[in-house]
């Protein structure tokens, strides 16, 4: 029945009036305040054009202004959904510039946090992306689940969805004393509740239809455009910064890097991008097992905090893998305790370029799921 | 019929000794009864929702938020009634009331016990049928007269699911017309007496040999259920309405008392082909368990109990299925559900021919 292939047609051969639709930027599926100019042939999608910056706060040029422990606040709001992650690039690389060796305690910490918001990251972009589609109950499911890892973030750093609390050479304060058992409950937790997902969502026949064989993206365009992250794994790349530039302890871990191979359609559709960040939470579950076992509990996580920043005249590249892709910054320090500048490559912007490339010819309840498979953060994309 | 009943009208013009009266009451009973299933089942909607969502649903409005649908409707009815400017006044105000006129128009011919129907017409599944089809013109009305694109487009779609979801609709009614041999819906009631296994879903009453026919029927059975999913506008084919994609589809730019007549319409809608399922297939105002409990009050405790199960069954499958895209709505419907309805139909004509 999914012999819905792309639509090829001949525009000059249709002669009907087109029609052009604003979905957004106050859209119920727009996953924040992007607007869509779509242009419509009956249902058909012949064109769309992405307009953002209805999120724009000048990040990068705020950061010029600031100290280097005052930037990662703002950092954290980028991408908001997966705010651990965001900082660590960010801490890495002044950390690289200074020289700061960081403890192993501090190390596997932040490790563990990073792979806890990764799973909390995957569970929104599955959770929406089942929304998309009209399901709305797996949306609740996973949000639940999504609690546990918010109220262990909570307990070691007071905020909810914004934490700052990696700093450069250490943490903003140490875990609590049953962290090891807390987060050992949550990945039984996880687990249990992907099983049911898979069996109300995932693997639904209705769902499998709506995805499969639709916004496939090529390997090669994939690259072409930069994407990365599960968009460009979806695609059936291997390309998991992780295993490929391992930094951190990453290399001493056990781990697949999870790849689309057309399960239920051709390879690159939107199941697949969806599948992969599904996968990738058992291997996230994985590796935190592995960190847990490892981690050692005693140690100061502060004691390495530098009582002044003032990384020496320089530039860095650093790059982290976000759930949602490559996070890179690119940071430029003077020898004052203010960057001279501060770039950052915000992974969502850069998958979200690819959505006119293969979004055309398809149905318009086809786009929403396309953008829905992307996982974009508006936060992100507009800095 | 054979023998004139007396039947609630009859009772109440002997009572009351004025024809005026008993055709009043007759006309308001089902209007009270909408009235009070809708906020039943907005009810039932939000707490059936929580239940499966691990949720507590409202709980602030009375004990259990009970009375959450009347604050939700009083919160309607306060509501500012915005027409926009470039909308098409007249249609514009008069599609939700035609929706809600054909959605309670179907209630005129719903036998709710064996002693009570608004009108015993011989014609009461062809105009139940026709007056679900109306429903259509007051969409297309309120989609196109908002002069939204995605009104539009939700007009649109909702014409195209509807007027395709209505053959193997259509065809599987005729089929239990084929059984019943009548059209009129206390007939084909009491077609349906005595136990459970007389009932149309089980092939209707005969011999050991109708063990052949019941696949059929049952799949018949399936075939209307899904139909009238696809007819009253619930998810899985949501797609006039699809909330992700053309945000409220044709009532997008309706608010206030419209909306509440667009939202109780639906309900309204849900209850009729929720009735007609209990009706053609299971024994409608008939006991399951012969002369158990059976009789014209029990009839009306039976009817509603069987067609709240299935309001419940499209409240079960809205909060747990994705929705479906628009073309494969229509593969559905045109690809698998009409020829397997005309199987059906064509084995439960041989059935009838030979019985």
């Amino acid at each position: 029945m999914s012999e819905t292939k792309r639509i090829e047609f001949e525009y000059s051969q249709i002669d009907s009036e087109r029609m052009r639709l604003n979905v957004g930027p106050q859209h119920p599926s727009t996953h924040g305040v992007l607007r869509l100019e779509v242009e419509l042939d009956g249902e058909i999608v012949t064109e769309v054009v992405p307009h953002i910056g209805y999120l724009h706060r000048c990040f990068e040029k705020h950061c010029e202004k600031m100290t280097y422990p005052q930037v990662i606040p703002y950092i954290d709001r980028m991408d908001y959904i997966s705010a651990m992650n965001n900082e660590w690039p960010y801490v890495m690389g002044i950390e690289k510039l200074m020289g700061i060796e960081i403890p192993e305690k501090v190390e596997y910490i932040r490790l563990i946090f990073a792979e806890l918001n990764r799973i909390a990251n995957h569970q929104i972009a599955i959770a929406t992306f089942g929304l998309d589609a009209g399901a709305f109950t797996p949306f609740l499911y996973l949000f639940r689940d999504r609690e546990f890892i918010l109220s262990i973030f909570e307990k070691a750093s007071g905020g909810r969805l914004l934490y700052n609390y990696f700093w450069v050479g250490g943490l903003a304060a140490d875990v609590h004393k049953e962290f090891k058992q807390d987060v050992l409950a949550i990945v039984k937790q996880v687990r249990e509740t992907n099983k049911e997902i898979a069996d109300l969502l995932l693997y639904n026949k209705i769902f499998i239809e709506r995805v499969a064989n639709v916004g496939i993206l090529p390997a090669d365009v994939a690259i072409n455009y930069g994407c990365s992250g599960p968009v460009v794994r979806g695609s059936g790349l291997a390309f998991d910064l992780r295993k490929d530039a391992p930094y951190s302890f990453y290399d001493r871990f056990d781990f697949d890097v999870i790849t689309g191979h057309g399960e239920v359609g051709t390879v690159g559709d939107c199941f697949d991008r969806n599948i992969v960040r599904f996968h990738e939470m058992e291997q996230s579950c994985r590796i935190i097992e592995q960190a847990i076992e490892q981690m050692p509990m005693e140690g100061d996580v502060r004691e390495k905090l530098p009582k002044k920043i003032r990384p020496p005249k320089g530039e860095i590249y650093t790059k982290a893998e976000n759930p949602k892709g490559e996070l890179g910054f690119y940071i430029v320090s003077n020898g004052t305790d203010k960057p001279e500048r501060i770039k950052s490559r915000g992974t969502s912007f850069v998958n979200l370029s690819v959505l006119p490339e293969i979004s055309k010819g398809y149905l318009f309840a086809d786009l929403i799921m396309i953008l829905g498979s992307i996982d974009i953060v508006l936060g992100e994309v507009d800095r | 019929m054979e023998h004139q009943i007396l039947t609630f009208y009859d009772w109440v013009a002997k009572l009351s000794s004025s024809e005026l009266v008993a055709l009043i009451l007759i006309v308001t009973l089902p209007l009270v009864f909408l009235i009070v299933y809708a906020l039943v089942a907005i009810l039932g909607e939000l707490k059936i929702s929580a239940f499966i969502q691990e949720r507590l649903g409202p709980m602030r409005t009375g004990p259990w938020g009970i009375i959450q649908p009347v604050a939700e409707v009083v919160k309607l009815l306060q509501k500012e009634d915005i027409t926009p400017d470039a909308a098409n006044k007249p249609l514009f105000n008069m599609a939700p009331f035609l929706m809600f006129t054909a959605a309670y128009a179907g209630f005129a011919v719903i036998p709710f016990s064996s002693h009570f129907v608004p009108a015993g017409i011989n014609l009461g599944l062809f105009y139940i049928f026709a007056m679900g089809s109306l429903a259509v013109i007051g969409l297309v009305m309120g989609g196109w007269a908002s002069n939204n694109k995605y009104s539009l487009l939700g007009a649109l779609r909702s014409v195209a699911q509807i007027v395709s979801y209505e053959i193997p609709a259509a065809i599987v009614i005729l089929s239990i017309v084929v059984l019943a041999s009548s059209m009129n819906l206390q007939v084909i009631n009491a077609n349906q007496g005595g136990w459970f296994w007389n009932w149309y879903v089980f092939g209707g009453p005969g011999s050991i040999w109708k063990l052949l026919v019941i696949p059929f029927t049952f799949g018949m059975f399936l075939l209307y259920l899904i139909a009238s999913l696809a007819e009253t506008n619930r998810t899985p084919f949501d797609i006039p309405e699809g909330e992700s994609e053309i945000v409220a589809g044709y009532h997008t730019e309706y608010s206030g008392m419209k909306f509440a007549m667009f939202f109780f319409a639906e309900y309204a809608n849900m209850f009729v082909v929720a009735a007609l399922l209990s009706i053609l297939f299971f024994g409608g105002w008939n006991s399951p368990f012969g002369d158990f409990m059976n009789g014209p009050i029990w009839g009306v405790f039976w009817f509603i109990s069987k067609s709240f199960f299935f309001v419940f069954v499209q409240i079960w499958l809205r909060w747990t299925l994705p929705r479906l895209r628009v073309d494969q709505l229509m593969g559905v419907s045109w690809k698998v559900m009409t020829p397997v309805a005309f199987l059906c139909f064509f084995a439960v004509g041989l059935w009838a021919m030979l019985k």
